[in-house]
């Protein structure tokens, strides 16, 4: 299995969180500490004063370069029950090259001394792009980089699924659609394989599930029945409107027919399998109103674990970014 | 003016050459090598003890991004590096703005070249009016006006019927034409390597059947209208197989391959550094291996630095979004010898693949140190330690991800026609 080291940008010295950009190369005790620290937060969740002060006095800026109400929402809520300032800006792609924007744009908001940049973009690699461009000690979120990553959607899937499975140990989790546009896809095989499932499936076309993500570790289906055969954990994927004028698919019927979630396929899977969407849902695309509504689905509860994932994830990596930043003065006074 | 040249080692792959041996130069022309001739009055001499002497490295693809886009480089800034890596004569593509159609601006650009006086330049004409890959350009005029050849370039045919008379059109006037095996409809939007890599990073891949399928038709193409023709940048193992194949069934093509096919490969694209951002894409250790592969079995006759220079913001952005390209063009050499340290080529081939390889492949008199040829010569020292950074860097461009990096091997002087072209005060 191919994984490549994104480590040195999202860890200090110490190897804890400073940013958030990728699943790709955390281990399975970070991943744990989130999970465990959100599990705390969604306890608190159920209080009535639900603000804790982990980042009072720090500002955090949402910069959305792609419009996402849901996404951008869940962050905010996060981040005020953080006790933080927030600023939402939805930068859409302008005239301007697109480079030059974001460097132009990374400029103008370094001087309004924020902490935390919570960054969605279309291009891959854009927050690793700011990570490594921005002033030091701002921690860099990534919600969601093109086709790259979406680690903190990833994360809370990984919640809903410990909190209905309670372990990941022994789990077969099958991802259904499209794969290749996917970053949710990306994020979630990386975080299913170091929490330690048994097996990843990838169910779909070829045109959507390329051969290459068997390098990813995980086992690729082409046809739903043998796909599900034994699964315990059933994630669907959003299928885009424009995957048809880009000839992947020959139609939405089609494809609801082959790998749509019914009461009939579900039944291929274990019967205790619960069913996830990271939404927004197309009924009778990609699954079945039935099935969506159903007993088997935990998709409502994925919302919430979603506030409280972000919480633990943004805390983590303010709490890093202090840790380096202390670290830094600490050893700037030794050197005088 | 009558040069000596001597105690170094000669070493010139074009004569199966290896030997200390003093070279004596008589004006542009090397006129003797070992003893001078009879009555051979010096007027300066060279001592070369310690350096290798070679024939002037010859570079099929260098982009001087004059005129059109000199925030980029110019003729002047990217001769200088030519000359400061033993490069002496220059082959750069017609995608200047306005592009290289008509004998004015491939005029315009060996004029200033001339000017500068630091390496040989020999223009590209293009093979269709503005690259659009419609109509047909003056290719005979740009021929007589100094272009060694015709190209459209990464620039798309609009279909193969235009290429197929563009391909009569020049093999009637026994012209070459350099192909650079894209079909579009396959790679537009992909800035990588279609495979585990850039599936993993969320990279547009840019498959390999790209290159191959246009390759193929080109081939098909040539075959039927006997073109003289060149396959520039091949980038994966399937094309060395269709070439070589080719080659075996009798065609006379010729191919190149760039420096960083040979260095790198796709792992690179784990930190999204548009620094290796090049087109065609880094392919997989298979891919790379295989082309040296080619380098050795003779299918790939040229080694070139595709030095495409750019202006720092041009990769100051994320992967997609950066221009594509590498300014390598002045450590052609020393990174080039990188490749005997992995011990799998020799430095005669290698050397033979910067010199007489692409002189063969576009057909000029260049390469090579023999009697009678022009004293195109390198001094170089293959034991020097130096970092490539500050002063020590010539390009304008500033996107290379060895900028910074020690190398081994340094040019000592560069000869064009028997004129010190570097250093030069």
């Amino acid at each position: 299995m191919i994984r490549s080291e994104s480590r040195a940008l999202q860890l200090n010295d110490q190897g804890q969180l400073k940013h958030f950009l990728t699943l790709d190369g955390l281990d399975k005790s970070i991943l744990t500490e989130i999970l465990d620290r959100a599990d705390s937060f969604l306890s608190m969740g159920e209080q009535s004063v639900k603000k804790v002060p982990l980042l009072r006095g720090k500002t955090v800026v949402n910069l959305f370069f792609e419009n996402s109400t849901r996404t951008r929402t869940t962050f905010e809520l996060a981040a005020k029950r953080l006790s933080a300032d927030v600023i939402n800006l939805n930068i859409e792609t302008s005239a301007t090259s697109k480079g030059e924007s974001l460097l132009d744009t990374l400029q103008n908001l370094e001087a309004m001394q924020s902490d935390m940049f919570i960054v969605r973009h279309a291009d891959s690699g854009a927050p690793h792009f700011i990570a490594e461009h921005c002033t030091p000690n701002v921690a860099i979120i990534n919600a969601g980089d093109g086709r790259h990553a979406h680690p903190t959607q990833a994360m809370l899937d990984m919640l809903t699924i410990r909190r209905h499975k309670n372990t990941f140990e022994g789990l077969n989790v099958a991802i259904v659609g499209d794969i290749l546009h996917s970053r949710v896809a990306r994020s979630q095989i990386h975080a299913l394989n170091t929490l330690g499932v048994n097996e990843v499936r990838l169910i779909g076309p070829k045109t959507l599930v390329p051969e290459y993500f068997k390098e990813m570790g995980a086992k690729i289906y082409y046809e739903l029945e043998s796909g599900l055969k034994d699964v315990d954990v059933i994630i669907m994927l959003r299928l885009q409107k424009e995957r048809m004028q880009g000839a992947l698919l020959p139609s939405e019927s089609e494809f609801y027919r082959l790998y749509g979630l019914t009461q009939t396929s579900l039944s291929w899977a274990k019967p205790d399998a619960i069913v996830m969407h990271p939404g927004p849902i197309n009924r009778g695309v990609e699954i079945s109103s039935e099935v969506a509504d159903g007993e088997h689905s935990v998709i409502l509860n994925q919302v919430t674990n979603g506030i409280a994932v972000r919480m633990a994830i943004m805390s983590m990596a303010m709490s890093g970014q202090l840790q380096e930043k202390e670290q830094q003065a600490s050893s700037k006074g030794e050197m005088i | 003016m009558k040069i000596c040249i001597k105690n170094g080692r000669i070493i010139d792959p074009s004569q199966e050459l290896d030997a200390v041996l003093d070279l004596y130069i008589e004006d542009d022309k090397v006129v003797a090598l070992g003893e001078a001739p009879v009555g051979f009055i010096l007027d300066e001499t060279v001592d070369a003890k310690g350096l290798w002497v070679l024939p002037g490295l010859i570079d099929l693809a260098v982009s001087l991004r004059e005129p059109g886009f000199t925030q980029k480089g110019n003729i002047a800034s990217e001769t200088l590096a030519a000359a400061s890596g033993g490069v002496t004569t220059i082959v750069c593509p017609p995608d200047t703005k306005p592009i290289v159609d008509t004998p004015a601006v491939a005029a315009l650009i060996q004029d200033k070249a001339f000017e500068s006086g630091r390496a040989n330049v020999l223009p590209i004409g293009a093979l269709t009016q503005g690259l659009e890959g419609s109509k047909l350009s003056n290719m005979v005029a740009l021929t007589e006006a100094g272009c060694v050849a015709v190209s459209n370039h990464r620039h798309p045919m609009v279909n193969t019927k235009v290429l197929s008379r563009a391909l009569e059109y020049a093999s009637t006037h026994d012209l070459l034409v350099i192909f650079h095996p894209d079909e579009t409809s396959l790679s537009e939007g992909g800035c990588a390597h279609e495979g585990v890599m850039s599936t993993m990073h969320g990279l547009s891949g840019i498959p390999e059947t790209a290159e191959t399928i246009a390759l193929a038709r080109d081939l098909m193409l040539i075959e039927k209208t006997k073109v003289k023709a060149h396959f520039a940048r091949l980038s994966s193992a399937k094309s060395i197989e269709l070439v070589a194949d080719a080659k075996a069934a009798g065609m006379d093509v010729t191919a190149d391959v760039a420096l960083h096919s040979l260095l790198l490969t796709d792992n690179v694209l784990s930190e999204f550094d548009g620094h290796y951002h090049v087109l065609p894409p880094l392919r997989s250790e298979d891919d790379r291996l295989t082309l040296i592969e080619g380098i050795k079995a003779g299918v790939v006759s040229a080694i070139c630095s595709d030095h495409q220079p750019h202006e720092k913001m041009a990769k100051i952005a994320p992967f997609s979004a950066t221009e594509p390209g590498m300014a390598n063009l002045e450590i052609l050499l020393p990174l080039a010898m990188t490749l005997m340290d992995e011990g799998d080529l020799d430095f005669n081939l290698l050397l033979s693949c910067l010199t007489q390889g692409p002189a063969s492949c576009i057909g000029i008199d260049a390469g090579s140190l023999a009697v009678g040829s022009y004293a195109d010569i390198v001094l170089f020292d293959s034991t020097t330690r130096w970092n490539w950074s500050g002063s020590n860097r010539k390009t304008k461009g500033q996107n290379s991800p060895w900028i910074g990096e020690d190398l081994i091997g340094k040019v000592v002087s560069t000869y064009l026609s028997g004129q010190k072209v570097f250093p030069i005060n």
